[in-house]
């Protein structure tokens, strides 16, 4: 009996992802096709490129949020507390102070995005990896990777002010996420670095669910906590850092696509959830960006919209939150 | 066999294990008692690989914890914390299954469902399978974690305080439950305990600790004795055979 009603309860899951598939799909044909005039083969073309970097952006951020969030067994923490997206922002403040906001445009776009996936990646490992080797409390890096985050908003922060106006403003371009001026060749870059860590992902999914049940729990049932838990925060570094030095810092994204994903999905089975929050970042990310562009008629940054609705949904989410 | 060998354990400068040597044999089920803060966790935690080994030597089966890939220790040897906290949003059917995974990796075949049905059938959780786990009582929810702990099939079981929120009857059925495994299946149960009388009965030997260290371990007849629980416990208590049973009067 109970057998038949688990299976029903899979069939509902999968009913549901099908659901959000066909959602995500649809969005994607109305990015592609709403107000579609002019030079057809450039603007599809540009269209499909965008398109391509949100669906990648969507699912890294989506794919990142849900395992660190099960590894560090808290359901309200981002990968940003590891301070990458503060590093990142810091990186591009010091270089537009050295190079000026002129000589920042003129950095060849692979390099400048492989130094700060090497920047951010580097990072996280130089947090995560001892943890390997000694039996270092997980808070506690978590904690160092705060501390560090701050001081590198502070100097951030320094920097800016001692900015020429021009050079700032070439500044504040790059540290809001945009998805208008993504280059093709980086996206296939990001592509490859982030369809491997999320086919590990993929592939830890049972894995995942057995870290969910707590530390103790999963070493009983025979996982080496210690190095799973490191390989799958560098998996998640891996993917923020992709992301992040593709298209800007979209942490927060992460937080609301989980949250609304958990209530919509109602398991937490990594084999439904990890895809789940995937569709629900891609419908998010595309959504938004068909309304900024036809609706809201600006071509502002997106990130500041999925912010500022983010920030309000998930306060609405906190509210309702007693009900369950 | 869990051979326990120079162990001893500091945390925080305290002094929690203090050079402990035991052997626990393979088959039958061996309570370990003593006072708050005598260490029984703290040695548990270290024989299931849970806190890494500071000094001495443990084995289970003859391998070495820490150095034995954690997945093959798994297999023949399943732990059960106090109050292990359930974060998940999972149905008890769920959580049962999770027992399997040192031998699925989490995908269930026809045999793992049929384990885990006896299972629930086992701890009376039938009726509970589909419920979250998070709804359920303290005592429905122990009951759920010892039924995963069974699940996973092993030779060696360790219990860390199971009968912790546990009514009479259930009580009564998963010692009776863990009896039978240790006689019929040859299973090594090695549970720690803070009723005595539960021990008493059930017990084939029984490790008493205090302070960090072994103060007595032995056949149960031998350890049940005024004098012995004096030492252990701090306070004289009678003995009594009550219809062939050895009954410890420590309330009064």
């Amino acid at each position: 009996m109970a057998e038949v009603v688990m299976q029903r309860g899979l069939v509902r899951h999968e009913g549901r992802l099908a659901m959000m598939a066909t959602v995500a799909v649809l969005v994607g044909v109305a990015f592609m096709t709403i107000g579609l005039r002019g030079n057809l083969d450039f603007v599809v073309e540009l269209r499909a490129v965008r398109l391509a970097a949100m669906v990648l952006v969507g699912v890294a951020v989506a794919v990142s949020t849900v395992v660190f969030q099960t590894v560090c067994a808290n359901r309200i923490i981002t990968p940003s507390i590891m301070g990458l997206d503060a590093l990142y922002v810091f990186c591009q403040t010091a270089l537009v102070f050295a190079l000026s906001g002129f000589g920042f445009a003129g950095i060849d776009p692979r390099l400048h995005f492989l130094g700060n996936f090497t920047a951010m990646t580097s990072l996280a490992l130089a947090l995560f990896l001892p943890m390997l080797r000694r039996r270092f409390d997980l808070t506690l890096m978590l904690l160092t990777g705060v501390v560090l985050g701050v001081l590198f908003r502070s100097l951030t922060t320094l920097l800016a002010r001692l900015l020429d106006p021009n050079d700032f403003a070439v500044l504040q371009g790059t540290v809001f996420a945009s998805f208008n001026a993504v280059e093709p060749d980086l996206l296939l870059l990001a592509g490859v670095i982030t369809v491997a860590c999320v086919a590990i992902a993929w592939r830890a999914r049972h894995v995942l669910d057995v870290l969910a049940l707590g530390t103790d729990t999963a070493i009983g049932l025979g996982l080496a906590w210690r190095g799973t838990a490191a390989g799958l925060l560098v998996v998640v570094a891996a993917l923020v850092s992709a992301s992040t030095a593709l298209v800007g810092p979209m942490a927060f994204l992460g937080l609301l696509v989980v949250s609304l994903t958990e209530r919509i999905v109602g398991t937490n089975r990594h084999a439904i959830l990890l895809p789940a929050a995937a569709l629900t970042a891609i419908i998010v990310l595309v959504g938004g960006q068909t309304v900024l562009q036809h609706a809201l008629g600006g071509e502002g940054s997106l990130g500041i919209v999925v912010e500022f609705v983010g920030g309000i949904v998930f306060l609405a989410i906190l509210f309702a939150g007693g009900r369950r | 066999m869990i051979e326990i060998a120079g162990v001893s354990l500091a945390l925080g400068g305290s002094r929690i294990l203090d050079n402990v040597s035991l052997t626990v044999p393979k088959g039958g089920v061996t309570a370990l008692v003593g006072p708050n803060g005598a260490g029984k966790s703290s040695l548990l935690s270290l024989i299931a690989r849970l806190r890494p080994l500071q000094s001495g030597r443990i084995t289970v089966d003859g391998l070495p914890v820490d150095t034995t890939p954690s997945r093959q220790l798994a297999r023949i040897m399943a732990i059960l914390r106090q109050d292990p906290g359930v974060a998940s949003r999972l149905r008890v059917a769920e959580l049962v299954g999770f027992g399997r995974f040192p031998h699925n990796r989490g995908r269930l075949t026809a045999k793992d469902r049929e384990i885990v049905a006896a299972s629930l059938e086992q701890f009376d959780l039938s009726d509970l399978a589909l419920r979250f786990i998070d709804t359920l009582s303290g005592g429905q929810r122990q009951r759920a974690l010892v039924a995963m702990t069974f699940c996973q099939g092993t030779d060696y079981i360790l219990l860390d305080e199971p009968l912790n929120s546990l009514d009479m009857f259930h009580a009564r059925n998963l010692m009776r439950t863990l009896r039978r495994i240790a006689d019929e299946h040859g299973k090594t149960v090695l549970i720690v305990l803070h009723d005595i009388n539960h021990a008493a009965s059930y017990a084939d030997r029984i490790v008493a600790m205090k302070d960090g260290a072994v103060i007595a371990s032995g056949e149960t007849g031998d350890i049940i004795r005024p004098d012995i629980l004096e030492s252990i416990f701090g306070f004289s208590m009678r003995v009594e055979n009550i219809a062939g049973r050895l009954t410890v009067l420590h309330h009064a």
